[in-house]
C-alpha cells in the first residue's frame, strides 16, 4: 500500500540519506536488541544445558537401544538374509559364536544379555553360560556345536527376537511401556495378563492425581475466600498457617501423617477411645492410596489456595451486593456470581496440583504402600533398580507427553488466557 | 402505579427514615438520628464529603447494611429485617458492578431470570431495556468491551429492567470524564422523568446535584445539614456548612450588634457596619459568619445605590472569558472573590487598586460562624 500513496524510489521507504529506512531501524535497535539478549543468556543457557539437553536425553534413550546390535554385528548381519521361518543357515551361527567369542573377550556379553532380557525374561543366562563354553568350539559346523551347548538355541522364535534386537532404535520400550511387546514375529501384541501393570498404573496416577486435585478444590475453596474476605490482620496469621506446610520439610509432613493415620496411629486410637468403632475393626488408611490421596492433599493444598486467593482478592464485594439488590438470594448471588469469577483461579489452581500429583514421588513411596504408588515410583524403580533406563525413559517421556496433552485440553476448554497463577 | 396504601399515613411517601441511627464500631456514630421522607417519584439526592454517612444510608436502604436503631419504611413496610434481595430495589453501584463473566443481554436477563420470569418475556424486557439507554446493537458484548459511557447505561438499564420503584445510585458517574458525566447526568434525568421511578442518589459533586435533583439532602458529620430544592440550597442556605460546601461564598466574619424587622446589623471586624438576613443568629453580641455569592457583589457601585458599600482592594485578576475573577482584600479577608462579567462596559481594574464593594441586604446572610 505504501507503493501506491508515498512515492518511493527502490521499493520501500528510505531515510534523508538514502538508506532504506528498515535497514536504518535494525541499525538503531541493534544494540538494544543485543544487550537484552545479553540479559537472557545465562537463564537461556542454564535452561538448556539442564531442562532441554535431559530431556532430549531422555528421549533419545527411550529408542535408541545399540548395546545388543552392537555386540552382535556380525551376527545382525548375517541375519539380513534369513527368512525368519527355520533355524538360520551356517553361516549365521558362524557369525554368532564369532560375536559370542568377542563379547565374551572384551565384556560386553553381560550388558547385551541383559538387554536382551528385557524382552525375552529369562534369557540372561542362557547367554552368559553360552559365552562361558563357546570357546571351546573351534570350527564348524557351528550350529551343531551350539546346540550341544545349548538346546534352546534350537528355537526359531529366539532366532525372531534376535533379530529384532540388533536393530538400535526400537519401539520396544513404549510397547513396554504400554503393556504391549513384539512377538517373534515382530507384530505387536499384549503382554500376559500377569505383566500388565503400567497402563493400569498409569490409570490410576490420572486416578489417583484428580482425587487429589478435586479434594484440594473442595478444601481449597473455603479457606481461600476466607483469606480473601477476613480482616486483614485475622487473613495474615490465616496466611501464615496456610504457607508453614511450605516451610516445613516434606518428609516431616509425610511422616507425621504416618504417626496420624496408621492403625495404631493417633486417629484410629481416637476412634476407638471414643467408641466409634471396636479395636478390631481399626482403619486401614495408611500404605494405600488413602494414603497416598490424603498425604498429598495436603502437601499440595497450597498451590490450590494461592491462586484462589489471589483472583478472589480482586472480585469486589459490589459483584455480589449488585446480585443481591436484583434480587438474587445469597447462594444465587454466590453460584452465578461470585464462582464464574473465581474460575480462572480454580483453573490455575487445578492444573498445578494435577500436574505435579501426576509426577509425584517422595510422598506415595512413603505412604502409599501397595496401592498408593504412582507412576513415578515405578520410573525411579526402573532408573536405581532394575537398570532398564529404556524403559524408564519410555515411560517418563510418555508421562510428560500425557502432561502436555492434557495442557493442550485445558488450554481448548478454559484457555490459558484465563488463567491466573497469583 | 403501586397499590394505593389506605388509612392514616400519607400514601405519597415511599421512603421514611426514622431516627435511624449508625454505628460501626459502637464507638462511633456515622449517622446521628437521621429522619427523612422521601416522596414517591422524587428524584433526592444525598450530597456530602466522603465520610459523612451519605452513602452509608444508601447501603442502609439497599439492605447491606443493618441500622443500628431505628427503622426504614419502604411504602410503610418496615424493612429492617427484610433482605436485601426481597426489598426490590434497583441499585446503580460506583463502578457498574457489571458481570464480567455474562454478556449485556445476560447481565439485564439476571434479575429477570432469579425472579423466574418466562423466557420469552425476559428477552422483551432486555430488548426494551436496551433501547431505553439507546444500545440495542450491544447486547452480545461483554462489559469489558463497552466504554465507560456504555458500561454506565448498561448498568442503569439492569437497575430498571425489573421495573423497581426505587432505584438507588452510588456516585454512578465517578468514573466518567466531565464532558461525559454531563451528557449522563440529563440522560438519567430524563429516564427518571419518563419512567416516574422515585431515585435516590448520592455524590460528592455539587454541580451533579443542582443539575438532576428535585430534592437535596447536605450530609455532614452524620447529620443532614439542609434538605432543600437546588435552588433554595444555593440561595438560601441554612448554615455555614452548607453555604460554604454548595457552590462559591465569600465569608465575613463579624458580630451582630442589633436585630429588628428581620435585619440585622453586623459590625466587621474591621469596624465596618453593614446590614444582612439573620438565618441564625439569636441575638445581639453574637458573632456570626456573612455569606455572600461572588456574583451577587458589585465593585465601585454607584454610593447611593446599594446600602451596604464597604473599601477593599483589588489583588489579582484572573481573565476566565466570561467572567473576570478579581480577589480582594476586604475587611481582613484577603480571599474575598468577586465575579465581574465581561460585558459592555464593565469595571476596567489594576491589582493593588482600592476599590468599593457593595451588595443589597437580601443577599447577604448572617450564618452561625464554625
Amino acid at each position: 500500500m505504501a507503493d501506491t500513496t508515498v512515492p518511493v524510489t527502490g521499493g520501500g521507504l528510505q531515510t534523508i540519506d538514502g538508506v532504506p529506512l528498515k535497514k536504518q531501524l535494525a541499525r538503531a535497535t541493534r544494540q538494544s536488541k543485543l544487550r537484552a539478549l545479553m540479559l537472557v543468556a545465562p537463564l537461556g543457557i542454564f535452561v538448556l544445558v539442564s531442562f532441554i539437553y535431559p530431556i532430549v536425553l531422555t528421549l533419545t534413550r527411550s529408542v535408541h537401544s545399540p548395546v545388543f546390535g552392537a555386540a552382535f554385528h556380525r551376527t545382525a548381519e548375517a541375519l539380513q538374509s534369513w527368512d525368519g521361518k527355520d533355524l538360520p543357515s551356517e553361516p549365521v551361527w558362524e557369525a554368532f559364536v564369532a560375536d559370542m567369542k568377542e563379547a565374551r573377550a572384551n565384556r560386553t556379553i553381560g550388558k547385551a544379555a541383559t538387554r536382551f532380557n528385557y524382552d525375552v525374561p529369562g534369557t540372561r543366562s542362557l547367554f552368559t553360560r553360552t559365552a562361558r563354553k563357546i570357546r571351546k568350539v573351534k570350527e564348524g559346523p557351528y550350529k551343531e556345536a551350539v546346540l550341544e551347548i545349548n538346546k534352546k538355541w534350537g528355537d526359531p522364535q529366539l532366532w525372531g527376537y534376535i533379530k529384532q534386537n540388533t536393530a538400535p532404535y526400537t519401539a520396544g520400550f513404549y510397547l513396554n511401556a504400554l503393556d504391549r511387546k513384539y512377538d517373534y514375529t515382530g507384530k505387536i501384541e499384549r503382554q500376559p495378563e500377569v505383566r500388565q501393570i503400567y497402563v493400569p498404573l498409569f490409570w490410576r496416577t490420572l486416578l489417583l492425581s484428580s482425587l487429589v486435585m478435586a479434594s484440594c478444590i473442595i478444601l481449597g475453596f473455603p479457606v481461600a475466600y476466607l483469606l480473601a474476605h477476613l480482616p486483614l490482620r485475622i487473613s495474615n496469621l490465616l496466611m501464615i498457617l496456610v504457607l508453614l506446610p511450605f516451610w516445613t520439610s516434606l518428609l516431616v509432613r509425610t511422616t507425621s501423617w504416618i504417626a496420624l493415620l496408621q492403625t495404631q496411629g493417633v486417629i484410629n486410637d481416637f476412634l476407638v477411645w471414643v467408641g466409634i468403632i471396636s479395636d478390631q475393626q481399626r482403619l486401614q488408611m495408611m500404605f494405600n492410596a488413602t494414603g497416598t490421596v490424603i498425604a498429598m492433599t495436603h502437601i499440595l493444598l497450597p498451590f490450590m489456595i494461592l491462586p484462589l486467593y489471589s483472583v478472589m482478592k480482586t472480585i469486589q464485594p459490589s459483584y455480589v451486593r449488585a446480585a443481591r439488590s436484583l434480587g438474587a438470594t445469597q447462594w444465587t448471588a454466590f453460584w452465578r456470581v461470585y464462582v464464574p469469577q473465581t474460575l480462572p483461579g480454580v483453573g490455575a489452581g487445578s492444573i498445578l496440583v494435577f500436574i505435579l500429583a501426576i509426577g509425584y514421588y517422595i510422598t506415595p513411596a512413603l505412604v502409599g504402600g501397595q496401592s498408593g504408588q504412582l507412576i513415578s515410583n515405578l520410573i525411579a524403580y526402573h532408573m536405581q533398580k532394575s537398570l532398564n533406563w529404556g524403559l524408564a525413559a519410555a515411560l517418563s517421556t510418555i508421562l510428560l507427553f500425557g502432561v502436555l496433552g492434557l495442557y493442550w485440553l485445558y488450554n481448548r476448554l478454559v484457555g490459558v488466557d484465563n488463567m491466573k497463577l497469583g | 402505579m403501586a397499590e394505593q396504601a389506605n388509612g392514616s399515613t400519607r400514601s405519597d411517601i415511599h421512603v421514611r427514615f426514622e431516627s435511624v441511627q449508625k454505628s460501626y464500631d459502637g464507638e462511633i456514630l456515622v449517622v446521628k438520628d437521621l429522619n427523612l421522607d422521601i416522596a414517591k417519584g422524587e428524584f433526592l439526592t444525598m450530597l456530602g464529603p466522603s465520610g459523612s454517612g451519605k452513602t452509608t444510608c444508601l447501603m442502609m436502604l439497599a439492605g447491606f447494611e443493618p441500622a443500628t436503631n431505628g427503622e426504614i419504611f419502604l411504602a410503610d413496610r418496615p424493612i429492617n429485617r427484610v433482605p436485601p434481595h426481597k426489598r426490590g430495589i434497583g441499585m446503580v453501584f460506583q463502578n457498574y458492578a457489571l458481570f464480567p463473566h455474562m454478556s449485556v443481554e445476560e447481565n439485564l436477563a439476571f434479575p429477570l431470570e432469579v425472579r423466574k420470569i418466562p423466557k420469552g418475556e425476559i428477552a422483551a424486557k432486555v430488548r426494551r431495556a436496551l433501547e431505553m439507554v439507546e444500545l440495542p446493537a450491544f447486547g452480545r458484548r461483554r462489559p469489558a468491551q463497552l466504554s465507560g459511557g456504555q458500561q454506565q447505561r448498561v448498568a442503569v438499564a439492569r437497575a430498571l429492567v425489573f421495573e423497581p420503584e426505587l432505584v438507588l445510585m452510588d456516585e454512578p458517574l465517578g468514573a466518567l470524564d466531565k464532558q461525559l458525566r454531563e451528557q449522563m447526568q440529563y440522560e438519567i434525568k430524563h429516564i427518571h422523568e419518563n419512567l416516574g421511578v422515585t431515585v435516590v442518589y448520592v455524590t460528592h459533586d455539587q454541580s451533579e446535584a443542582l443539575t438532576m435533583s428535585n430534592r437535596i439532602a447536605v450530609f455532614n458529620d452524620g447529620v443532614i445539614q439542609q434538605l432543600s430544592t437546588p435552588g433554595e440550597l444555593y440561595e438560601e442556605p441554612l448554615n455555614s456548612f452548607v453555604a460554604q460546601f454548595i457552590g462559591e461564598n465569600n465569608r465575613i466574619n463579624g458580630t451582630v450588634r442589633g436585630l429588628e424587622n428581620g435585619i440585622c446589623k453586623v459590625e466587621l471586624d474591621s469596624g465596618d457596619l453593614v446590614e444582612a438576613i439573620p438565618i441564625n443568629v439569636a441575638g445581639a453580641g453574637e458573632n456570626t459568619m456573612l455569606s455572600l455569592r461572588p456574583e451577587r457583589v458589585e465593585i465601585n457601585p454607584d454610593p447611593a445605590s446599594l446600602p451596604n458599600i464597604i473599601p477593599g482592594r483589588v489583588e489579582e485578576l484572573i481573565y476566565l472569558g466570561d467572567h473576570i475573577r478579581t480577589r480582594l482584600t476586604v475587611a481582613g479577608h484577603e480571599d474575598f472573590i468577586v465575579k465581574v462579567p465581561n460585558k459592555l462596559g464593565h469595571q476596567i481594574l489594576q491589582e493593588g487598586e482600592n476599590a468599593t464593594i457593595g451588595w443589597a441586604t437580601q443577599d447577604c446572610r448572617a450564618l452561625d460562624r464554625p
